[in-house]
């Protein structure tokens, strides 16, 4: 039997140097062969022979596996339904969006992130690959957060550093309709010398917190607020009201006009639902970068079970038999007195604890046959 | 891009919300804390109980329960029901008084507050001289006398409380009218007594404390008789026919004295000391009944020998040479006995005593010999021991119910066999549409068996497990049991008792099958106990096998306590649920999770150490898996820092216990050493504010893998699903991991074990791809099956800076459509709030608060229903019912009428037996889907070969009845799979028992896709991260058993081949 392969080099988005070739070619289902066969037959058809590519098939979920070895290549071939779809790709793009689990559905989610601010992830791609590049601390939204506060960004992607600082329940003033207003605010109360925090010089003790990832925190207790900066604490954004207002980044033009926004703080937090509001927060990033959860295959030891025996072929009728006995016995539950000889049997002191467990079920089909 | 995707605001799905979604606490079951003040109303036969915190609580037949809460929250110390009315007056602790009424609003009675008033004296008055001490309703239900520690009787008109001044009965007035010979004693201390004549409303008697008493002519205003006496009084009863007064003293002794116009001697007819000659403590109360026999039975509370006896709590029944002192294990409120309602009738009759104790409501049938107690069907004592965990089951098939009630009747033999006696008012719930259990398991080694399914909580059986083990007192042992000549006769009534023999006795998890009855109930001493429901009593032993959830792990010391010894020879057990394998973990700390799969035998448990797989069936481990991670094991190795943190745990347990202990103090209202506590309270409010000025502060930092790590094993579930090779997740938001479910292919939960056999629950899906949920005190996440692929997830914590606490799925009916429902995920959190998170989507639907968020306890004990609802502890002794669903609503409804249930008494069963043909009124198409499947479902249980060919010759009977349709055709589709021969159960189980039979351990490189048997574990806190192992079942047989295991921190997957 042979199967149709569909060969397409390097998967989307096409990148502009290396666009999308298909082969079409066919393999013996039973007979695949060796994976170095089937590479140098991959690299041979496409002509790439001078490049170094990874392989990989998308299975029957949609998901792109690598094929490397014998093993999977086999796999690969067996699950072809008859088609399979192989993708070859750069081994350096390949290791920047790795193989496995879920990558074909990420790159389509980076698709549609594409779609929407093309001109920047673009730009990422002109430059060169992310990783060279560390995101670091920073003051964001500067253009939507009204002057008097400050919604930072703590990065603490790839830095030891302790995000280090801690925070109190305060009172703070507001002003209302009604004049001034004494609220209580959640504030920066330490800072943990050497930490993230500190060294950002982007907050500083007394601050008050407004917002905790585009969430107000108005309303909240102090252990809320924790637990929700923890909770965040891979990509925190806090917005504040910073103690000290000189440092205050002051906008062109629009900040002398009246028309501007009003800063007296209380203005700003009353626009639309506050998550839209954060703009440079991208949860694309945030998950790949750190919140993804590890999926580890087979990491149970299998053999090492300590009561079940290694069931060697000849225990196999006798665990049937043990099977049998139970559903005799289950089918028989309600006659009450084989229910008690059986349970009378079971208590038979040569079952007791000192008997390894093979020896009692060794005995249980002749209980009930 | 969907979580871009705000909810929106869809008015369709709001609409399906409200029709969904409604939240009420409805009842509190079980009696309630620190109770205060009891009334009783004869002609209403209902039954009123005042609390500390203000709340009074109206009981009459079962179903007929009233609430009312007094605005102030203080203390309720005196209740009094206004005879023949629905009113009733309490006296709180403040001095004020309140008149409540019942009052019919849309068919049914409520309970509301009408008027208040606080007695005002004369301005310059001293407080005491209107500190109310005695309050008497006039028979008239028009004037209430009040009696007050200056000595003087105010009265008060009802029902607006006005104060009547000019005839205020003054301590002066009395005096000057009193003969000149009891004039020169000071005889006006404060009232202690005050009674209206039984036959002449005309005549009241006053009794005041230095041993006075007068009986008043309210018409005259003149004193028509006087008694002294030599000692302290402390009350009086008045004969029904008024020809006797009997007064009761702080010496312990009583005098009976005769009221006759020609007695002008002021001399006791009798004087006698019950318990003398050697001191003895107060006689508090006396009743002196007649009866049509002749003898009377006199019932007096307190009176004991002072030295050996004076901190016992009795009431002594004293009748026709019989005498008994039942001795309560706490402190004894008041008393009331049932009489002839009757004012008229020549004799009183008595025909039982209710004592309100602390922490009991105690009814003694006196109509039979032996005086027994009475069952309750309300009131019940939660606490007996204290409450340990809680698991509730809903819809238990009739069999199992019957079998259980059958267990639970012969445990109660000792009980009378009177008819509750309280029976007033008629309940007008529709009788419960199923059958629910709540399990309670306590202190003391028991689980209670309560039957949760209405309104009244009533305990159907308990199972103790303290005779698998030795213990240091013989459960034989009857303590109470004491000689013919015994003095005096104490006989130990009630079921109060919080003494625990032995800690480690305590019951942690209990998972209940209600197919199959299969029982397993863990401790604290890692003892794991698989029972068998039995209708017969057996002798039999345990088999114990020992768990090693350490596997050999070097350097490791359990510091804690030892496992308990478990007796070696056959047990005798009584009817019910049997033990028949112990399971005991080494090292024995308290196990955190259990689980049992009754179709495959299987009991999972986990401690902090580890977890294990035990097939009770053939009596056998599976596996077991340490969870201890290496890291913790470091730390485990050196004893400091182990000896820290459990300092550390200790100082903040302590600190919390601080904290509650002022917090509840503030809430409870001072009791009669009121002012003592408001002292200390005083002290206590400047170190309040002090705390407040030093600046709490909370520290902002990413969680590490290592600074939380523990292996303690929270959940484990058992689930039939696909997975495909071995996975651990790990979650790395690094949350404890709270709950797992796995959805079918229609996002629908899986069904339980043996509830498809059973034909209750549609079959799974089990072509579409499962998806499995996980969720941590964090976030809830969605991974398909088999891939465990990351697919959607909600960030609880991070949005609302709540944590979840507690999750379960419910089922949650529409109120207008009687057949449609949805599955959705009911959510308690660390801040008391629920909320429901749909199913499959992860979307918010609502959000209640519903405990207060200091309310640590309360919020441990909550436990959800499947079908929307909950309970959770209010007090020690109280569960409060929660229902978020719009369905399923289980509150009291009921009417009381003072007209119609003057003349109630004979026939007083009409009431209830109403109620079925009410209880369904709408729907008569759901009347048919539910009786159907009734027939059937009543009888199932498992290993029943005829019900299940009963159901499957119903499954190829008609196919005509529209709403069974879709559940038949899933049904007969799993039998085709199932290969055709026998009926679906017994399919699976072959295919079960083949596939541990065969297969090796170890997996395979690569698995075709099919259906597997997974057991999911979850193990808790700490690095947050999850397994899942499974073996496939290929689709054309050779099916295998496999086994996956979720940690908090790790999700391991284990096969489970035997």
């Amino acid at each position: 039997i042979f199967l149709w392969c569909l060969l397409i080099s390097s998967p989307p988005p096409p990148p502009p140097q290396f666009g999308a070739e298909f082969r079409r070619f066919s393999l013996d289902r039973h007979k695949p062969g060796k994976f170095e066969d089937f590479y140098k037959l991959v690299v041979h058809t496409h002509h790439i022979s001078n490049s170094d590519v990874t392989i990989g098939y998308a299975d029957v979920h949609g998901d792109l596996l690598p094929i490397n070895n014998d093993d999977n290549f086999c796999k690969a071939v067996s699950s072809a339904n008859p088609l399979l779809r192989v993708f070859i790709q750069k081994r350096e793009e390949a290791e920047r969006g790795s193989l496995g689990a879920g990558s074909l559905c990420r790159r389509r989610r980076a698709l549609g992130a594409l779609r929407d601010e093309g001109p920047r992830r673009r730009a990422h791609l002109d430059i060169g690959l992310p990783r060279d590049f560390r995101p670091v601390s920073s003051i964001i939204d500067v253009d939507l957060v009204p002057e008097t506060h400050r919604r930072v960004r703590l990065h603490r992607h790839g830095c030891e550093k302790p995000l280090g600082f801690y925070i109190r329940d305060g009172t703070s003033v507001r002003v209302t309709p009604h004049g001034l207003e004494k609220v209580p605010g959640i504030f920066i109360s330490r800072m943990v010398p050497g930490g993230l925090a500190e060294s950002t010089g982007l907050l500083a003790v007394n601050d008050e917190v407004l917002e905790v990832n585009g969430i107000e925190v108005a309303g909240k207790t102090l252990d809320q607020v924790t637990d929700m900066m923890i909770a965040n604490s891979h990509n925190l954004i806090v917005t504040v009201k910073p103690a000290n207002q000189r440092n205050n980044v002051v906008r062109g033009g629009r900040a002398l006009g009246s028309s501007g926004p009003p800063s007296d703080g209380t203005a700003g937090l009353v626009g639309p639902p506050a998550p839209r509001v954060l703009q440079n927060f991208h949860p694309d990033e945030a998950e790949s970068d750190e919140d993804n959860d590890v999926v580890i295959e087979g990491t149970l030891e299998p053999a090492r079970p300590p009561q079940a025996p290694g069931a060697p072929a000849g225990s196999l009728s006798r665990v049937n038999g043990a099977g049998l006995a139970q559903r005799l016995q289950r089918d028989l539950a309600l006659d009450g007195g084989l229910q008690r000889l059986l349970s009378s049997l079971r208590a038979d002191p040569r079952h007791s604890l000192a008997l390894p467990p093979g020896g009692v079920e060794e005995h249980g089909p002749a209980v009930t046959l | 891009m969907r979580r871009f995707l705000r909810p929106g605001h869809d008015p369709v799905r709001e609409r399906l919300k409200r029709d969904l979604f409604q939240f009420n606490k409805t009842v509190e079951h079980g009696f309630p804390h620190q109770p205060s003040a009891l009334g009783y109303s004869p002609s209403l036969r209902i039954l009123a109980i005042g609390t500390r915190s203000g709340a009074i609580k109206l009981y009459g037949a079962p179903g007929v329960e009233f609430m009312g809460l007094h605005r102030e929250n203080n203390a309720v110390t005196q209740i009094h029901l206004l005879p023949g009315q629905c009113q009733l007056v309490t006296l709180l602790d403040d001095n004020s008084l309140h008149l409540w009424s019942l009052k019919v609003k849309g068919g049914a009675s409520e309970l509301q507050e009408d008027e208040s008033f606080t007695l005002r004296g004369p301005p310059g008055a001293a407080p005491s001289a209107t500190q109310i001490t005695v309050v008497l309703p006039h028979s008239s239900c028009e004037l209430l006398y009040l009696g007050t520690e200056s000595g003087n009787v105010f009265v008060v008109q009802l029902p607006a409380f006005r104060a009547l001044d000019d005839r205020t009965i003054s301590s002066d007035a009395v005096l000057q009218r009193l003969p000149e010979e009891a004039r020169h004693r000071r005889v006006f201390e404060m009232v202690e007594a005050l009674q209206e004549h039984p036959r002449d409303p005309n005549q009241i008697l006053i009794g005041y404390s230095r041993g006075l008493v007068v009986i008043w002519d309210l018409q005259g205003s003149r004193v028509l008789y006087h008694f002294l006496s030599s000692q302290q009084l402390e009350n009086i009863w008045w004969q029904r026919d008024g020809h006797l007064l009997i007064s009761c003293h702080s010496d312990g002794s009583y005098c009976q004295w005769p009221v006759s116009s020609d007695a002008q001697q002021p001399e006791p007819l009798r004087s006698l000391v019950p318990y003398g000659p050697f001191p003895c403590k107060a006689i508090t109360k006396i009743l002196w009944l007649t009866t049509r026999q002749g003898l009377p039975f006199t019932i007096f509370q307190g009176g004991m020998p002072r030295a050996s006896y004076g901190d016992r709590h009795c009431i002594s029944v004293i009748h026709d040479g019989q005498q008994t002192a039942f001795d309560f294990t706490s402190r004894v409120i008041d008393f009331t006995v049932l009489t002839e309602a009757d004012p008229a009738a020549a004799f009183d009759d008595p025909c039982a005593l209710v004592v309100l104790a602390e922490e009991e409501l105690v009814v003694i049938d006196l109509q039979t010999a032996g005086w027994p107690p009475v069952q309750l069907p309300y009131l019940a004592s939660l606490h007996c021991s204290a409450i340990t965990c809680s698991h509730h089951v809903s819809n238990i098939p009739l069999k199992l119910w019957e079998r259980i009630i059958a267990a639970g009747s012969q445990q109660n033999a000792h009980f009378s066999t009177m008819e509750w006696p309280i029976d007033g008012g008629t309940s007008l719930t529709p009788a419960p549409p199923q059958r629910d259990l709540l399990l309670t398991g306590h202190e003391d080694g028991t689980v209670r068996f309560w039957d949760a399914s209405g309104v009244c909580l009533r305990l159907l059986y308990k199972l103790s497990t303290v005779r698998v083990f030795l213990t240091d007192t013989d459960p034989n042992e009857n303590l109470s049991a004491q000689g013919e000549d015994e003095w005096p006769p104490l006989r130990k009534v009630g079921s109060f008792d919080p003494y625990s023999d032995d800690p480690r006795l305590g019951i942690q998890k209990i998972f209940l099958c209600k197919y199959s009855g299969y029982l397993a109930v863990a401790g604290t001493a890692g003892q794991v106990l698989v029972l068998e429901l039995n209708d017969e009593a057996a002798e039999q032993a345990v088999e114990q096998v020992e768990a090693d959830l350490l596997q050999d792990q070097e350097g490791y010391r359990w510091k804690g306590h030892e496992r308990l010894a478990a007796r070696s020879g056959p047990v005798r057990f009584e009817p019910g649920f049997q033990p028949f394998v112990l399971v005991q973990c080494q090292p024995p700390a308290v196990v955190t999770s259990l689980a049992l799969h009754s179709e495959w035998r299987l009991v999972a448990f986990g401690t902090s150490h580890g977890f294990g797989l035990f097939d009770h069936q053939q009596r056998r481990q599976v596996f077991v898996k340490c969870t201890l991670h290496p890291s913790d094991q470091l730390a485990l190795e050196g004893p400091l820092s182990r000896v820290k943190s459990l300092k550390k745990s200790l100082r903040q347990s302590f600190r919390r216990m601080r904290r509650s202990r002022v917090s509840s103090r503030k809430r409870r209202p001072a009791g009669p050493s009121g002012e003592v506590q408001e002292g200390s309270a005083k002290t206590e409010r400047p170190g309040l504010q002090n705390m407040e000025l030093a600046p709490v502060q909370r520290k902002i930092e990413a969680r590490s893998a290592e600074d939380s790590f523990t292996g303690f094993v929270r959940t484990l579930y058992f689930a039939d699903t696909y997975l495909r090779d071995t996975k651990e997740i790990q979650l790395m938001h690094r949350a404890p991991v709270v709950g797992i479910l796995v959805l079918d292919g229609h996002s629908v939960p899986l069904p339980e074990p043996l509830e498809v056999a059973h034909d209750l629950s549609k079959s799974p899906d089990m072509q579409g791809s499962h998806q499995l949920l996980v969720v941590s005190e964090e976030q809830f996440k969605v991974f398909t099956l088999p891939k465990v692929s990351a697919k959607l997830k909600l960030k609880l914590t991070a949005l609302e800076g709540s944590r979840v606490r507690r999750v379960s799925v419910a089922h949650f009916g529409s109120r207008r459509a009687e057949d449609y429902g949805e599955h959705h995920l009911a959510v308690l959190t660390n801040l008391g709030d629920i909320q429901v998170v749909s199913l499959p989507l992860l979307k918010p639907q609502v959000r209640y608060s519903c405990i207060r968020r200091e309310d640590v306890s309360g919020i441990a004990s909550c436990v959800f229903t499947k079908y929307g609802q909950g309970f959770y502890l209010i007090s020690p002794s109280e569960f409060e019912r929660f229902s978020l669903s719009t369905k399923w609503l289980v509150e009291p409804r009921c009417l009381v009428d003072s007209a119609e249930t003057k003349n109630h008494r004979p026939g007083n069963g009409a009431g209830p037996k109403k109620a079925p043909s009410r209880a369904r009124n709408s729907g008569t198409q759901s009347d048919g889907e539910e009786k159907q499947p009734g027939l059937v479902m009543e009888h199932a249980l498992l290993s029943d070969e005829r019900v299940l060919k009963e159901i499957q010759s119903t499954l190829e009977g008609d196919r005509g009845s529209l709403n069974w349709h879709s559940r038949r055709a899933a049904m007969g589709c799993s039998l085709s799979n199932g290969g055709g021969g026998g009926s679906g159960l017994e399919c699976s189980c072959r295919m079960c028992w083949e596939g541990m039979g065969g297969r090796a351990l170890a997996p395979l490189p690569w698995i075709p896709q099919g259906p597997t048997h997974a057991l999911m574990t979850w193990k808790a806190p700490c690095l947050g991260s999850v397994w899942a192992a499974g073996a496939p079942r290929p689709a054309q047989g050779d099916p295998e058993l496999s086994l996956c295991v979720l940690q908090q921190s790790e999700w391991l997957s284990v096969q489970a081949a035997r």
